[in-house]
């Protein structure tokens, strides 16, 4: 569980340090997903340590998301200045892109044999 | 009375238990509920935070000192979701190319018709340029904002409206479009609502969520590219 730990802290580590180094725009965490993927698709299986550490933290990953969102009360002036204008373009381009995308995958995947996938 | 509370708010540990407490009770409710995505654990237990920092004056900085250490786990979390992909690696070798497509398309959606709408009802500038990185998860939402001239802060917690939007939306979504395949499920959610969508997915199987977890790295990386180019041919 400790080890791995371990091992997502340092992916994320290294993550952050080749984003800075190159100066991508993205998130070292993202970069750190990738790094471990490579490292899961050299070892061809995934350690217990590491599986137990990874599971347990989505398990809650929701819970995460709170400290961020309670920040949203900072905002709360901007917000109520313009919030209906927001709502309305948050929530029809929310529901055009999941439109979107679903049917584009549906459409494109239709003749594969998905059978023994889940 | 009063001074007991200041002595107890100051303490960062204070927050970090305030945040588990009322989470674990949101969870608890919204299954009492029946599970309606109306009641998300995320979206009553921020409320409830909000409501209780309100009452208390207490200001964001403060409760941060505390709930950073849940916060900072965002980032060995978003690692870990290597572990799913890896599990379904086969499914997704297998689907790459409608994937990537399908990726392009969504991310070319979502920053366009944000913009499209916001711009026709008359929204200020700024506004609209806080609104273009909506569909990528935070961290990343706030560097392309700053990168196109939007209010970084401000882009984070769109991003985290559009992730509450999209778990509320596409239940009834999925039903409508009979959309099935839970691979298919958590790919749709992982693009538009990125994280909080991907903690969405995993709620209907772990394919949902590694999915979810695979469009949600996709879509920044695209959208951190796209956006700005975007921004620029319009004209903003």
């Amino acid at each position: 569980m400790l080890a791995g730990l371990l091992l997502l802290l340092v992916c994320q580590l290294l993550g952050e340090w080749i984003v800075l180094a190159l100066a991508l725009p993205v998130p070292g965490p993202v970069m750190g997903m990738v790094l471990l993927l490579i490292a899961l698709i050299v070892a061809k299986r995934v350690p217990e340590a590491v599986r137990m550490s990874a599971e347990g933290l989505l398990r809650h990953l929701a819970l995460l998301f709170v400290p961020a969102g309670v920040g949203l009360m900072v905002h709360a002036e901007l917000i109520a200045a313009e919030w209906l204008v927001i709502l309305l373009a948050l929530v029809v381009s929310t529901v055009v892109t999941i439109v979107v995308t679903a049917l584009v995958l549906k459409y494109l995947t239709r003749n594969m044999d998905m059978s023994g996938g889940k | 009375m009063t001074s007991f509370w200041v002595y107890f708010a100051a303490k960062p540990l204070w927050w970090i238990i305030v945040t588990i407490a009322t989470f674990i009770f949101t969870t608890w409710l919204n299954r009492r509920v029946g599970g309606t995505p109306l009641l998300h654990p995320v979206l009553v237990a921020l409320s409830l935070i909000i409501v209780l920092l309100q009452l208390t004056g207490t200001d964001y900085d403060t409760y941060f000192e505390g709930a950073q250490f849940i916060h900072f786990l965002l980032g060995p979390a978003t690692v870990a979701l290597a572990v799913p992909l890896y599990d379904h690696l086969e499914r997704i070798r297998k689907m790459l190319v409608p994937l990537l497509i399908a990726c392009a398309c969504g991310a070319v959606t979502a920053a366009l018709s944000v913009i499209a709408v916001a711009w026709a009802l008359g929204a200020s500038e700024s506004t609209l340029l806080s609104l273009a990185p909506k569909s990528v998860t935070s961290p990343i939402a706030i560097g392309i904002a700053e990168k196109i001239g939007g209010y970084p802060s401000l882009a984070a917690g769109f991003a985290l409206i559009t992730g509450a939007i999209g778990c509320l939306t596409a239940p009834m979504l999925f039903r409508w479009l009979k959309i099935e395949d839970d691979a298919h499920k958590g790919f749709a959610l992982g693009l538009s609502s990125h994280g909080f969508g991907t903690a969405f997915a995993f709620e209907f199987s772990t394919l949902a969520g590694a999915f979810s977890g695979l469009a949600m790295g996709l879509t920044g990386l695209v959208t951190a590219f796209l956006v700005p180019v975007l921004i620029r041919l319009l004209g903003l």
